[in-house]
């Protein structure tokens, strides 16, 4: 049966599968290359892809990439940091008290609506135009999605499991760090997911908006500025291979942390 | 068969689901035969209870605010008093500069929105339900998703300049993403047995698209669509923040420069009611367009 499928699948189609991936971005970097050969468009926004590769060399050789994508990463690891843990440290105890959430709940429900980026000129007065409002906004970014998450994988702990802890006399500290935290882990994962995703965001947003000191969208901004669209194209570049790697690490982490849950789930 | 093992455990789960809620009711029947004072305690202690308990923290934080400013702990120009912003908040609201500058926001939003929601639909459903095209579209868009929506602007700037354009593009693609993944995801995810019932009834190709893919598909969909409007809004701030001469965004730049907290402030907080209410409406329409889905309990 699957063998008649793909035989015929083959009959209708001259590229492979796996191939198919392939051709739109060959395509597009074809229609560049020959647009920028033959001169399609005297622009110079149309920088031939050859610039673009010389001057990620000559960035990489010089080390301006190393110094520019250090600062911007270590603020955003920095900034991450604080907020993940925060928001962790907050969701708990929003999650495991009522009264904490009554009292803190609505005022955290209601904060949260701003949107994120409004914060910064606000920051901006209150710690400056430096690195200590830049992690003080990736802090902010990375604190609410940790805590929504965290609350709701304390909720949602199944009542079940409580139980069993009570009849087996666990203290406190038992119930906290072998029950209620591990069964609320998935959902403590994808929260700091999140919010690896949202720091990096905020960083360029905070490079962007706040702007002194060195940083990948300082470069970017510099490009610009310069009209170099090599060095934006670059810089595109680098922030979308920064973000691919942030988030497999991120995957990664998850993948071994939830190791213990086993595979049962969407395999039916 | 099979159906008889699946349906097995469902109604196991029922069962125990009852249970479990059943000691509860249970309670409230014996306070309501043991006199009305419990049940009235009952309906404070779950009703009432949460409502008052809200309020000290948020006033005890604008006291704080209060006294900050009526004292001068920290320097007027870095914190205005509770009273300045909401006077300002109602002189920018009586002088119409705010309304003006919230209609364009919302305009510029919409049609951002708009395209995105437009876009990310099609692209979703045609590699939903198209194998061949997703192979061919997915690595490419998966690859462009990579790069955070900010990381464009610098490049976007430079090809469409800082005009209506930057904008709308910038706004459409954020809400973009999270719309096609989802619209995609929520697709394939329909389970195989839906199909195959619809097999047995030997649907029409339409009537499985309309009655079966969509139905079954639209939760995680309008998730996307939720997640679509968020990243629309944030957007939107971003670039009014970057390059705009009006709207939401440009009236916080504006007082940042003057060094005017009360106007950031009042517009800080307009973003943040706009932003909610938004977010309630499209909330209220799901509730609307899933109402099939409690006829089953």
């Amino acid at each position: 049966m699957s063998t008649l499928q793909s035989a015929t699948a083959k009959k209708d189609h001259f590229v492979p599968p796996f191939l198919r991936g392939w051709v739109l971005p060959s395509l597009l970097l074809l229609a560049w290359w020959a647009a920028a050969r033959f001169g399609w468009s005297s622009s110079p926004l149309l920088v031939p892809i050859g610039h673009v590769w010389a001057f990620g060399v000559q960035q990489v050789v010089s080390g301006e990439l190393w110094i520019a994508l250090k600062a911007s990463l270590w603020r955003d690891l920095l900034g991450f940091a604080i907020g993940a843990l925060a928001g962790l440290t907050f969701g708990t105890a929003l999650g495991l008290s009522r009264l904490f959430e009554s009292m803190i709940g609505p005022t955290f429900h209601t904060l949260k609506q701003i949107s994120l980026f409004a914060w910064i000129p606000l920051l901006s007065v209150w710690f400056g135009l430096g690195d200590a409002a830049k992690v003080a906004f990736l802090s902010l970014a990375a604190f609410f999605p940790v805590v929504l998450n965290t609350f709701e994988g304390i909720r949602s702990v199944p009542h079940d499991v409580i139980e069993v802890a009570h009849v087996l006399k666990f203290t406190r500290w038992q119930m906290l760090t072998k029950v209620v935290l591990p069964s609320a882990l998935p959902s403590i994962c994808a929260g700091i997911h999140l919010a690896l995703i949202y720091a990096w965001l905020a960083t360029l947003g905070a490079e962007y908006l706040l702007v002194s000191g060195k940083g990948i969208g300082n470069t970017m901004i510099d490009g610009r500025e310069l009209f170099r669209m090599d060095m934006v194209l670059f810089g595109v570049i680098v922030v979308g291979l920064v973000g691919f790697s942030l988030n497999w690490i991120a995957s990664q982490i998850e993948r071994r942390l939830l190791a213990w849950r086993g595979s049962s789930i969407a395999q039916f | 068969m099979m159906h008889q093992s699946a349906t097995i455990p469902l109604s196991d789960l029922g069962l125990q689901i009852g249970a479990a809620a059943e000691p509860p009711s249970l309670r409230v029947g014996n306070a309501t035969t043991a006199g009305v004072p419990v049940a009235l305690w009952q309906a404070i202690r779950l009703r009432l209870l949460p409502r008052v308990l809200a309020w000290p923290f948020p006033l005890f934080l604008l006291l704080l605010w209060y006294l900050a400013a009526r004292y001068e702990w920290v320097a007027p120009q870095v914190l205005p008093s509770p009273q300045t912003v909401a006077a300002t908040f109602t002189d920018l609201l009586r002088s119409g500069e705010l309304f003006d500058n919230l209609k364009i926001s919302l305009l510029r939003v919409l049609a951002g929105f708009g395209l995105g929601l437009f876009g990310g639909l099609t692209l979703g459903v045609a590699m939903g339900l198209s194998p061949t095209f997703k192979d061919y579209v997915y690595p490419l868009f998966k690859a462009f998703s990579q790069v955070p929506v900010l990381g464009w602007l610098p490049l976007l700037m430079l090809l469409v300049g800082i005009d209506e354009a930057l904008k709308i593009i910038l706004i459409s693609h954020a809400a973009l993403v999270p719309i096609t993944l989802n619209t995609y995801k929520g697709i394939q995810n329909v389970p195989s047995r839906y199909v195959e019932v619809a097999r047995v009834f030997t649907f029409t190709r339409w009537q499985l698209l309309s009655r079966v893919i969509f139905p079954a598909a639209l939760p995680p969909i309008w998730n996307g669509i939720r997640y679509g409007f968020t990243h629309a809004w944030l957007a939107l701030v971003v670039v009014e923040l970057l390059a705009s001469s009006e709207g939401l965004g440009y009236m916080i730049v504006f007082g940042r420069q003057l060094f005017q907290l009360d106007v950031v402030m009042a517009s800080v907080v307009v973003v943040g009611i706009v932003g909610f209410t938004l977010d309630k409406l499209l909330a209220l329409i799901e509730v609307g367009l899933l109402s099939w889905r409690r006829e089953g309990f």
